[in-house]
């Protein structure tokens, strides 16, 4: 089986900002807690790779900690809506038609006509902004994503006759939905998880820069870009490098989803040709 | 008046169809025959230059002395529909959706500037009218969700023949259908046909229906034509091996040693399954549709009973009950006294299994033989010897025990129906329903299976339950046969009785409406 | 057709209902007592009862929902805490901008995708194609409001040929009121026409796999005329599910670009709402924005009847 080119250069890409990541667990340049006035707006170069912003903080440090906040939100809002909306899908499709999956989708239909900005707004009206209030509020928006693709995969999936026989072989709806139709629907939910993981680094951006996410001091790409916006004209460079960030791990993860899908579905790679 | 010389067609380096010669006349038609790959769709593509990307296309076609292959993509556009046109073998997706009937036909019209607006919706009326679909009944703003399959058949000829093509291409256009409507859209082809003096290059599967339609036959087998001539003389001499061999599979009836012993195994009584429907009104009380309506049967021990009917009449919806998936809102289904039902023992299901349709969707693809073959060990508990049931099934059937080590998409439709019939044996049933189990191959690979059934019937003492719209199939293996019409059985009997001498009118109408091979 | 809008009615009436509670339920019930939330902690317990009364907090929780509810039947939004003004004048006025703002932004997105899915689905697997689904792919990974601010320095500050932000009001006149609304409106449409053109460019490509597009090229339509009069308006349908997710998108998406531009609109309204624990005003913002995105799925159910007969006839 041909590698599709996207899948190796999303997945490259995305391993930088990963790698970048990991490595901001154990090191970084400089500690972005540290504030030095003195050296604030430092050009690259010199001390600092690439510079400092306006309150004296390394650029590269804030730079990965900040793909540490987004990945991390991003993944667990994705694992939030694929441990919940998955399960949710799939009943819903083992039990078509019935109050249940009435109840599911009319659950879905709410939860959609809440964008994850919404959800977030409620939280921290109430309880205050927080890092937490981005993973909750993507990863609730996140549940009827996957609900739906689980549940529209699945309904493909049901009628075919190796559900027929293995109903045949006295096997219940849960036991079925675990065995033929999970396996089956598998490759959906990845495409769809990596799609939702670079939705989740995109809210996550959004929801920093109105200060909604990630607080002082976690760094976080959004946020940085919120301060940036003062200095942008005289220093473009503090807006341009995270707002590139975002863009390259969005980007990868883009490819990523669009190569698996072309390695994973031969009937949607036919259909691109 | 159409010829082809020497056609031939290539994708990626394989040869698809070799050295095809034909010639068709004004108002005859030329039934093209062969089994599934054998390349007789790929020969009408190539006439309507339809062929798919990257296919080559070599030789000549020719209309009336022009040559059709050495014509221009756009030319080629004012000759799709206006001197050739061409029908397809799924009504059910063929026409637009969301684009009503009468503009569909006048499209046609349209395109070719051969009417304005007003005009070609006249036509198209009238051509509807001609196929017949009525005004009055089917105005042309109906859709085709609106219509039956062979009421949307009617509307693709319409928009064939809306020009008075030449040449009229019907691949399959009957393979979709139930049996009567198969007859009523076989006689409405011949009828335009002859009145509108067009050429027909009529493609099938099925030599009866050839042996009732066409002129002419021209066999094809693996991209060529093997044998070409006038049907009568070409049905009774059959120079070809093949073409011998395909006539022989096609009326074959495999040997049976009837073993009935008249005990009763199965018994259905009264049995009537309701579906619930949409409300037509937001608070209205629920509809319901009662699919199978007080049906009664009894399948002795050792028999083959056979039920037949035409889509939509109950038929699989009484399969499920029986399967005990499905619980019934009146009557009663007893296996050898024990009640079947959705909650039933497991001992029970084990006695009962299935054989489907689909050789394609039978299994999970990404399940090995082996997982597949062992899952009704879920009825039984896996027993010790699993290993040596499978390969023990597997050789039943005709196949190896290393097969049981590879993926389902590695066989033929013919294995995979063995490996059907595998999994079905695998719990040692004493009934096996057989839910269409043979419509979906050809000729050949039906003939093999059905002697390998009947071969199974003898060895094991089965019975079986044959569920098939096919006549020809269910008098070659059944003892008995039920007629089921609107979720009623109309007509019992032996199925001697019941094919030589039918009762009921429907049963009449269906035996009527079959296309049958002429005897050797 | 008027059943099954009836049905899509009495739907919209229902989730309208539902957001409703939920919301109630978030702002009104988990913080325990909204009076004392909204003054903090070193509010005297005479103010808390004092504003309990302003706020009609008083009665049980049955009674302050319908009241809630039934207030925003009639337009009464309650008075903002913060501003001593009735909500309802608040909002109004900042919708002014926000709605304008989303819906300018959905139709250049529309606009600007559709005819370019079409063209990559005509032109697929060459050039073309591979140009537009490249400028798509990065058109989805650039946040809006980073483009925004790319776009303020380029043809604000560079250039000044837009506003760099800020709003004259529509009383200035509906010229410079959408050129205020411009750059904001390029800015959210880019990621959202991206989307869009990708969706428009494989749903068509759906199409042209389906029988009915060969029954017309068998007619003798060749394969463009095929495209126009078969495929594009049944690919539609999925291009509609996706306009009508969109707009929620949209309307979020302006309250974050609204920020970048200064502009005076919803979001202003309720971050400032936010950082005042104002209750009552993002209580109703949200309840606007959550009943503006029902009103769409309702309208876009609707547009689906429209395409597609089959839902027309209650199937």
């Amino acid at each position: 089986m041909r590698v599709p080119v996207q899948l190796v250069l999303g997945a490259a890409l995305f391993a930088l900002f990963l790698g970048a990541a990991l490595l901001s667990l154990v090191w970084t340049p400089f500690p972005v807690t540290d504030l030095d006035i003195a050296a604030k707006l430092a050009p690259p170069g010199g001390g600092h790779l690439l510079g400092t912003d306006h309150l004296g903080r390394d650029m590269l440090s804030m730079l990965m900690a900040g793909a540490r906040t987004s990945i991390a939100v991003a993944l667990v809002a994705v694992g939030i809506g694929i441990l919940l909306g998955v399960p949710l899908g799939l009943a819903a499709a083992a039990r078509r038609g019935s109050l249940l999956d009435e109840v599911i989708m009319r659950g879905n239909d709410l939860i959609f006509a809440f964008p994850s900005l919404v959800i977030a707004i409620l939280i921290t009206a109430v309880f205050g902004p927080s890092a937490l209030n981005a993973i909750l509020a993507i990863g609730i928006f996140n549940i009827p994503v996957f609900a739906r693709v689980a549940r529209g995969a699945a309904l493909t999936v049901w009628p075919r006759e190796f559900i027929l026989a293995a109903r045949v072989a006295g096997k219940g709806a849960a036991l079925i939905s675990a065995e033929h139709i999970l396996p089956n629907i598998a490759n959906l939910l990845v495409v769809q998880g990596t799609i939702q993981f670079s939705m989740g680094v995109l809210a996550e951006a959004g929801l920093s820069y109105v200060g909604l996410g990630a607080q002082p001091p976690t760094p976080s790409w959004g946020r940085m870009l919120a301060d940036a916006q003062t200095f942008f004209y005289g220093y473009p460079r503090l807006a341009i490098l995270p707002g590139l960030c975002i863009v390259l791990t969005v980007l990868g993860l883009n490819l990523m989803g669009d190569g698996l899908r072309d390695l994973l579905d031969p009937r949607l790679r036919r259909n691109v040709r | 008046m159409i010829a082809l010389e020497g056609v031939s067609v290539g994708i990626g380096g394989a040869p698809i169809l070799r050295d095809v010669s034909l010639a068709l006349e004004a108002g005859r038609i030329l039934g093209l025959v062969g089994e599934s790959g054998s390349g007789k769709s790929m020969t009408a593509l190539s006439v309507i230059r339809l062929l798919p990307q990257g296919a080559a296309l070599g030789g000549r076609v020719l209309l009336e002395g022009r040559e059709l292959t050495a014509l221009s993509e756009r030319q080629m556009c004012a000759v799709r529909g206006a001197e050739v046109g061409m029908i397809f073998q799924e009504p059910m997706t063929a026409l637009n959706p969301v684009q009503c009937i009468g503009d569909q036909v006048a499209e046609t019209l349209l395109v070719h500037g051969a009417a304005g607006r007003s005009e070609a919706a006249s036509i198209a009326r009238e051509r509807l009218g001609r196929v017949g679909l009525s005004p009055d009944r089917f105005p042309l703003g109906r859709y085709p969700h609106e219509l039956s399959g062979g009421q949307r058949q009617r509307v693709c000829i319409a928009l064939a023949v809306a020009l008075r093509p030449k040449l009229l291409i019907a691949d399959e256009p009957t393979t979709a259908l139930d049996v009567t409507t198969q007859a009523q859209i076989l006689s409405l082809i011949r009828e335009l046909v002859r009145e509108e003096g067009m050429a027909c290059l009529f493609i099938t599967h099925d030599l009866a229906v050839v042996a009732e339609m066409a002129d002419e036959v021209a066999v094809m087998k693996a991209g060529e034509v093997v044998e070409h001539g006038a049907t009568a003389g070409l049905l009774r001499e059959m120079r070809h091996p093949y073409t011998r061999a395909l006539f022989e599979a096609s009326r074959h009836r495999p040997e049976r040693a009837v073993r009935e012993t008249g005990t009763p195994l199965l018994e259905v009584r009264e049995a009537v399954r309701d579906y619930p429907l949409r409300r037509s009104r937001l608070f209205g009380p629920r509809p319901s549709f009662r699919a199978v309506d007080g049906v009664s049967l009894t399948l002795a021990r050792g028999e083959s009973l056979g039920l037949v009917g035409e889509s939509g009449c109950g038929k699989s919806t009484l399969t499920r009950a029986i399967l005990g998936l499905e619980a019934l809102q009146g009557g009663e289904i007893r296996l050898d006294g024990a009640e079947v039902a959705p909650g039933m023992p497991a001992e029970l299901r084990r006695r009962m299994q299935v054989v489907f349709q689909d050789p394609y969707g039978s299994f999970n693809p990404r399940h090995r033989v082996g997982r597949i073959l062992s899952e009704p060990f879920h009825l039984t508990g896996r027993p010790e010897d699993a290993e040596a049931r499978i390969a023990e099934v597997l050789r039943d059937v005709g196949l190896r025990a290393e097969d049981a080590e590879k993926f389902p998409h590695e066989f033929s439709g013919g294995q995979r129906q063995r490996i059907a019939i595998a999994r079905a044996l695998i719990t040692r049933p004493e009934l096996i329903v057989l839910d269409e189990a043979v419509s979906a191959l050809d000729v050949s690979i039906r003939a093999q299976i059905l002697d390998l059934l009947a071969d199974l019937q003898a060895r094991f003492g089965l019975s079986y339950l044959f569920i098939s719209h096919d006549l020809t199939v269910v008098r070659a293996i059944t003892d008995r046969v039920l007629v089921m019409r609107a979720g009623k059985i109309v007509e019992a009997g032996p199925t001697e009785a019941v094919f030589s001498a039918p009762e009921h009118a429907y049963t009449r109408e269906l035996l009527a409406a079959a296309p049958v091979l002429p005897a050797a | 057709m008027v059943h099954y809008a009836a049905t899509r009615l009495v739907s919209l009436a229902l989730s309208l209902i539902a957001a409703s509670l939920v919301i109630f339920a978030v702002v009104e019930v988990i913080p325990g007592d909204p009076a004392a939330y909204m003054l903090g902690l070193n509010a005297s317990p005479e103010a808390v009862e004092a504003l309990r009364r302003d706020l009609g907090l008083t009665g049980g929780l049955v009674e302050r929902y319908l009241s809630w509810a039934g207030g925003m039947l009639r337009g009464d939004f309650g008075t903002s805490y913060t501003y001593r003004v009735p909500v309802a004048e608040l909002v109004v006025q900042r919708l002014g901008v926000s709605l304008p703002l989303a819906l300018y932004a959905l139709a250049l997105s529309t606009l600007i995708a559709l005819p370019i899915g079409m063209l990559a689905a005509a032109r697929r697997g060459r050039a073309v194609d591979y140009g537009i689904m490249g400028v798509t792919q990065l058109g989805i990974a650039v946040p809006n409001f980073w483009f925004a601010m790319l776009l303020v320095v380029l043809l604000a500050i560079t250039w000044q040929v837009f506003p760099a932000g800020g709003f004259p009001g529509w009383d200035a006149g509906v010229g410079p009121a959408l050129r205020a609304l411009t750059l904001p409106a390029v800015a959210l449409a880019l990621p959202q026409a991206s989307i869009l053109a990708r969706v428009m460019r494989s749903a068509l490509i759906d199409t042209l796999g389906q029988d009915y597009i060969r029954t017309a090229r068998a007619k003798g339509l060749s394969e463009g005329q095929a495209i126009r009069n078969h495929g594009v308006r049944n690919a539609l349908i999925p291009v509609l599910t996706i306009i009508g997710l969109q707009f929620s998108f949209l309307l979020a998406g302006a309250i974050i670009i609204e920020k970048v531009f200064f502009l005076p609109g919803l979001g202003l309204l309720i971050f400032q709402g936010i950082t005042q624990r104002d209750l009552v005003v993002v209580e109703s913002v949200v309840m606007l924005l959550v009943f503006a995105v029902i009103v769409v799925t309702f309208l876009v159910d609707l547009a689906y009847a429209a395409v597609d007969p089959r839902l027309r006839h209650g199937r």
